[in-house]
């Protein structure tokens, strides 16, 4: 086991398109980290020069102590999964899971065991003998993480490992793979693009776009505090409300008249956004306290909430939270007001997060 | 080859909406079938006459009318076709020897460097790889007998000429372009992934592709290598121009020098031509279903 530093990552590619611009990331020893963005962020080329499938043009990578840069993916003692499962298609099972140890050169007695240990875990005792065409998507995606466990690699890399299984079938693989990497402790870098995925897995969280980390840090402190208008817009679902604000009497009021609480430290001559959560706002009836008018456009009933999309004056609606058990016609005149501390405020120029 | 799109959608029974006019699809059908007919007759005739010429006596051969039944078979023709008049070999056996040498080696050597060639295009990314790929297709665009002179003058100097070599040579070179472009698809369609795993279990970038990809390739390589040992087999024009003995000639110019003197033994012409067509009806015939995914998987993009 052992962390991953990369310093500097820079890459490009022969035909001009750089994929990663900068990226520094220091992966701690048994953390499961989880790199997020859209597509094109650089965030699987990352993985790929960390698993040495992709030559980075500058920069350095360290896995435990060891600078790997010129290591060969299969000297890296590392083990992937990746969104296309791999499996080879000739092999039996019991075979692509011994595969990676009879490459190695184990004796056949200790691939038997290891294959049948890792074989457990992932509850593939009745598959073992079946080709992967025979095994469904999710049984494919187990049968190539037990793959990867079985080399007790220092470290996992999943590439969009669940991408390609259905909505109920990821929420229960995302379940195992939690569980694995706790018992097993191993570091465990993993690239997705779903953010729910990265907020019920990781320890810690980075935000990749464009080629740059946009920021690192754990779900909570990436989901209340996003470091940069991207990453704002990027976690949550409904996103963030992003809010003009202009500081007055020591209040930051909106364009629709809308007050917050200002954070301390405000910089002073600079157009100001702030990040206003959905359930930080509330619709209440017309004239409440503290409310100002607005009216409901439209209201998405999910069940166990209802997404109200409420204009208030603003240049653009902002989607409100709401319990149930709250019910306001759409179209109905409301009161809405916020109801959350101090949100994360942002300069509209650098897009960054200010106070 | 080509699959029409009607065969491939599912035509289940349609309760509510019937066909529009059932008679008029049958209407149609019919001259469909006759066109068919007709063209099938029209391009198979000249092939069964050179199969009925190849099995007639010399008399049967020349006679008015023309005798389609009731002559007597003989297989003479093809006995003068593989021996010489005075026993021995003859000329014919050695055009077709050489032949099978020169389709097979230049087949065999343009699949060696196609196939790895069209690996890299798929796998790497290369500086200017799009002009590139359009320089090798471009090789094809001119018609092969433009460059006939240059490559006479240039197989002149390099001593190349009237040798089996110098033909194994350019036909390889032709074929090599169409082998990587045809490849290129196969191998695109193959998932990067089996030899990233196969990497990371501690293989090399060539044993990732040798061990896993190459033999998922097996099938597009059998249809690509059909369609260059095809191209070898037939090709004329370099074949006459480039070789002058007896002893270097493939067999389409040995078969056509047949004609030409004062008397022409059109049995002997026709046996050859028989011999000469079936190794690639027989190849055609065994890699038939890779042909056709070759020719719809292979060259269509995604």
């Amino acid at each position: 086991m052992a962390g991953i530093e990369v310093t500097s990552l820079h890459k490009r590619y022969p035909d001009g398109t750089v994929a990663v611009e900068h990226v520094d990331l220091s992966i701690r020893d048994g953390e499961l980290f989880v790199m997020l963005g859209p597509s094109g962020c650089g965030k699987t080329t990352t993985l790929r020069a960390v698993a040495g499938l992709e030559r980075q043009t500058s920069g350095d990578i360290r896995i435990g102590s060891t600078l790997v840069n010129d290591l060969p993916p299969g000297e890296r003692d590392i083990a992937m999964v990746f969104q296309f499962y791999a499996l080879y298609p000739h092999l039996k099972v019991r075979d692509n899971l011994a595969f990676p140890l009879r490459a190695e050169g184990l004796p056949e007695p200790e691939v038997r065991q290891r294959v049948e240990e890792s074989a457990e875990m992932m509850e593939l005792g009745p598959l073992l003998d079946r080709r992967p065409q025979r095994l469904s998507g999710g049984e494919q995606q187990r049968v190539a993480l037990a793959r990867a466990l079985v080399r007790r690699p220092r470290a996992f890399l999943m590439d969009e490992p669940l991408t390609n299984l259905d909505a109920e079938l990821r929420a229960d693989m995302r379940t195992r793979i939690k569980h694995l990497q706790a018992e097993l402790g191993t570091t465990m870098v993993y690239v997705t693009h779903d953010q729910v995925e990265a907020m019920s897995l990781g320890h810690r969280i980075a935000i990749l776009n464009q080629g740059r980390v946009e920021q690192i840090g754990t779900p909570l402190e990436v989901y209340d505090r996003p470091a940069s208008l991207f990453c704002a817009a990027f976690i949550g679902s409904p996103p963030m409300n992003l809010i003009e604000v202009d500081v007055a009497d020591g209040m930051l009021r909106g364009a629709g008249g809308l007050t917050l609480t200002p954070p301390p430290g405000l910089p002073r001559d600079a157009s100001l956004v702030a990040g206003v959560r959905p359930e930080a706002l509330e619709v209440t009836v017309p004239g409440a306290e503290r409310s100002i008018p607005a009216r409901v456009v439209s209201a998405e009933a999910l069940g166990d909430e209802i997404i109200y999309v409420v204009a208030h004056g603003g240049q653009r609606d902002v989607r409100v939270r709401m319990p149930p058990t709250v019910r306001f016609a759409a179209d109905a005149p409301v009161g809405l007001r916020h109801a959350g501390g101090t949100p994360p405020v942002y300069d509209k120029s650098t897009e960054e997060l200010v106070a | 080859m080509a699959i029409s799109i009607q065969e491939a959608v599912p035509t289940g029974p349609v309760p509510d909406d019937p066909p529009r006019s059932r008679r008029g699809g049958r209407g149609r059908a019919v001259v469909e079938v006759v066109l068919l007919a007709a063209l099938a007759i029209a391009m198979l005739f000249p092939v069964l006459w050179i199969l009925e010429t190849s099995i007639k006596e010399n008399r049967d051969v020349y006679a008015v009318p023309a005798k389609f039944f009731g002559f007597r078979v003989t297989l003479d023709h093809f006995k003068d076709a593989f021996v010489a008049a005075g026993g021995g070999r003859s000329d014919l056996s050695v055009a077709f020897l050489n032949s099978v040498i020169v389709a097979g080696g230049s087949t065999a050597l343009a699949t060696l460097f196609g196939v790895p060639a069209a690996w890299a295009y798929s796998r790497f990314d290369l500086r200017a790889k799009k002009d590139q790929l359009f320089f090798i297709l471009s090789t094809r665009f001119m018609p092969p007998v433009v460059v006939v002179i240059p490559v006479f003058l240039m197989y002149r100097q390099l001593g190349l000429i009237n040798t089996k070599l110098g033909l194994v040579l350019i036909y390889a070179a032709f074929n090599v372009s169409f082998t990587i472009w045809m490849m290129k698809g196969f191998v695109d369609e193959v998932p990067s992934e089996y030899e990233d795993a196969a990497m990371l279990d501690g293989y090399t970038r060539f044993q990732a592709f040798r061990r896993f990809t190459l033999p998922l390739l097996v099938p597009g390589i059998a249809a690509t290598a059909v369609f260059a040992l095809i191209f070898s087999w037939n090709e004329f024009v370099f074949a006459i121009f480039l070789t002058s003995s007896q002893d270097v000639r493939t067999a389409p110019p040995a078969i056509a020098g047949l004609i030409g003197g004062t008397t022409v033994d059109w049995g002997l012409v026709a046996a050859s031509a028989t011999v000469f067509a079936i190794p690639v009806l027989v190849f055609a015939f065994l890699v038939r279903k890779h042909l056709v995914a070759g020719v719809t998987l292979g060259a269509v993009r995604r």
